[in-house]
């Protein structure tokens, strides 16, 4: 009978981490569903990026209150989870505070966890005031009701429950305290407990150790349902980020050949293409499917921050636009598509939906500046920008879609040379101008 | 005014230093040409060895692109390639923000590689090889904010070059609450400059405007024809034209030696 604990607690670790790396998997196979894109090279530049700026979180400081505050929840998070290797190998051994024989270093390691945890708590109460209390407005947004805001909050319940269990499973492990060492924070919380019996104080620690545990793997396993994957996905986010001049739009392959095919005098035009018989390319984006697969990544590691919206020049002059709702709607198209996948054996049955007009309008796509802003804003290198450009090819190549004026300035390109009525052969007359 | 042509130095056996890229809007839009005019008068104070297209250049393709018509900006982009290539151009010099970025960055997987420089760059690097000197002239004491073109700036990262000259011309150079990295679009890029906006509740150039007048310039710099017409725009809306002019650095520079 004494191994019951043992074998519950490997049990319960197993179907945690299980159900997990199964979504896990979900998650992949949807982003795998974009197409192939290159972004191997240069990785050294890669492996720096991720360092700076997903490790290091550079970019976030640059707005230092938000930025400081996640940065100590940041680092409480991966530290204390050094306390949570202990806890595990703890249940699966049967032992109590395994790395106690570590002495005096880990009253040290345990003591800086307690003030991790009361500042992490600190920090997540702090994060809920600005959601709910001084209703910053980038929380506060169209596309933040309903799920997006719930979603924000219960993060920060469930890192408020964890951390107090942490320090409650502490402060009511009478031997631990009794050691005098590393309990910098739980002392405090001691004395509350000081009048219940010895008995008593066990249940309480036992209580809040197997919740704090639980709660790790309801946490783990909430990430799936959540925008708070980007604790995972901001690492491969940086890494395969756009490493080019943020300028630099993407020049489409296949136009290349057409274009060249065209301009090429020697070229037979009723010779056969190679690609007859085979369904010609479709120009640009409609559906996530027609994304790359990095683009549909960023859309899994957004977390709705809203920096980006904070910053674009459309939204901040209320067009319908925000770059954090194309992530958004990204993301729930292709959890509606990998759903549909999942439903019909593995094939994708016609739903009759796609990205465009059913998620994102040509009204919030033809009112971008292709600024940048919100690229260069985004904590974790999202790109929204190169979605809205695909899906703006889509309309004009496939649909001829285009607003009127953008069609007339085209074909004044396409007639004179310039994007307005002007003759090409006047481009010098300033020169002889008063 | 000298402003010789590609076809005539080849016609003469000689091949400039530079070209000077005009682009649609320096060769078209009134208030541009004024830009076009200033910069060729510094080129020609500082005996730059350039030419210009003239009725061989065409549109970078840019607008198309950024409207999301591949097509015609690949077109657009192999025509001017053939062009440029066969006068065998080395390095190009532009004072439009969006031909620089489409020359640099688009063209070369099409074919197109060329030393390419914003004409901030450009003048920053005749006054560091000691061919131009800048002085305040008119402009001394007064108060200048910058305006970042989104695609200088945050496009191709470059944001000194015109703030070095700017402060070349003693004046008190003012930065705006959004500048550099976190600067606010005019409202023209992404072919937005061809377009009515969407719906919504203010019109971007004005927000950019009143940014701009927070920190009460007398003069509004910029480094873009399209940054130019929208803040010049938006200084009207806000009935301010008598008292803050918008202005391009090439023409503070030329206006501040009489050229």
């Amino acid at each position: 009978m004494q191994y019951v604990p043992n074998i519950i607690f490997t049990l319960l670790l197993a179907l945690g981490i299980g159900f997990f790396a199964k979504n896990l998997k979900k998650i992949k196979r949807n982003i795998q569903l974009g197409k192939a894109i290159d972004r191997k090279d240069r990785s050294k530049e890669r492996w720096l990026n991720m360092l700076k700026i997903a490790l290091g979180q550079t970019k976030l400081v640059r707005r230092p209150v938000s930025g400081i505050l996640h940065v100590v929840v940041y680092l409480g998070f991966i530290i204390i989870n050094i306390e949570v290797l202990e806890i595990v190998l703890d249940g699966v051994l049967g032992t109590h505070r395994l790395f106690s024989f570590l002495g005096g270093f880990y009253g040290f390691l345990i003591g800086s966890f307690e003030i991790l945890a009361l500042l992490v708590l600190v920090a997540v109460v702090l994060f809920w005031t600005r959601r709910n209390v001084v209703k910053i407005k980038r929380f506060w947004q169209k596309e933040m009701t309903e799920w997006p805001k719930k979603d924000g909050n219960i993060i920060l319940y469930f890192e408020i429950v964890l951390m107090s269990l942490f320090l409650v499973m502490n402060a009511t492990d009478v031997p631990f305290q009794e050691m005098q060492a590393g309990n910098t924070i739980s002392q405090f919380l001691a004395p509350l407990f000081a009048d219940f019996s010895l008995e008593t104080n066990h249940v309480i620690e036992r209580t809040a150790w197997w919740l704090h545990i639980a709660g790790i793997l309801i946490f783990l396993n909430y990430l799936y349902y959540s925008k708070h994957l980007h604790i995972l996905l901001a690492f491969p986010n940086t890494y395969f980020a756009n490493l080019n001049a943020k300028g630099k739009f993407e020049n489409n392959a296949t136009v290349t050949k057409e274009v060249q095919t065209m301009m090429d005098p020697n070229a037979d035009p009723y010779a056969v293409s190679e690609n007859d018989g085979a369904e010609p390319e479709k120009f640009g984006a409609s559906d996530v499917t027609d994304l790359n697969w990095v683009q549909l990544m960023n859309a899994y590691t957004c977390t709705e921050c809203g920096r980006c919206s904070s910053v674009c020049p459309a939204n901040e002059t209320g067009k319908e636009l925000s770059p954090r709702a194309i992530m958004m709607k990204t993301r729930d198209r292709l959890e509606e598509v990998g759903n549909n996948i999942d439903a019909n054996k593995g094939v994708f049955k016609d739903d009759g939906k796609q990205l465009l007009k059913d998620y994102i309008s040509p009204e919030e796509l033809w009112a971008c500046t292709s600024c940048n802003a919100c690229v260069e804003e985004c904590p974790v290198n999202i790109d929204p920008l190169s979605i809205i450009m695909d899906m703006r090819q889509y309309l004009v190549m496939e649909q001829s879609a285009a607003p009127q004026e953008l069609n007339s300035m085209m074909s004044n390109i396409e007639n004179n040379g310039a994007p307005w009525p002007y003759n090409q052969m006047d481009r010098l007359n300033w020169k002889d101008e008063a | 005014m000298n402003v010789p042509t590609m076809a005539e130095l080849m016609a003469q056996g000689k091949q400039p230093e530079v070209l000077f890229w005009v682009g649609c809007a320096g060769s078209f839009d009134d208030r541009a040409k004024k830009i076009t005019k200033a910069f060729v008068k510094i080129l020609n104070k500082a005996k730059v060895d350039f030419a210009v297209l003239g009725a061989e250049e065409s549109c970078t393709g840019d607008p198309a692109k950024r409207s999301g018509n591949e097509f015609l900006f690949q077109m657009q982009a192999m025509a001017n390639i053939e062009v440029l290539n066969t006068y065998e151009v080395k390095k190009i010099i532009t004072a439009c923000p969006h031909c620089f970025n489409t020359i640099k960055n688009e063209y070369p997987e099409l074919g197109g590689s060329y030393e390419v420089m914003h004409h901030t760059q450009f003048l920053k690097s005749l006054l560091d090889d000691g061919k131009l000197t800048i002085e305040g002239g008119s402009y001394k004491g007064r108060k200048i904010t910058f305006h970042d073109p989104c695609y200088l700036g945050r496009a191709n990262d470059v944001y000194e070059a015109p703030r070095e000259l700017i402060r070349k011309l003693e004046v008190e150079l003012v930065e705006m609450k959004r500048c550099k990295i976190n600067g606010l679009c005019c409202g023209a890029g992404g072919a937005q400059m061809f377009k009515d906006a969407e719906k919504g509740d203010k019109e971007v150039n004005i927000l950019r405007t009143e940014d701009a007048l927070s920190v009460q310039p007398d003069i509004i710099a910029t480094g873009c024809p399209f940054c130019n017409t929208m803040m010049t725009d938006g200084v009207k809306n806000k009935q301010k034209e008598s008292s803050i002019e918008v202005m391009d650095i090439a023409e503070m520079i030329a206006n501040a030696q009489d050229l």
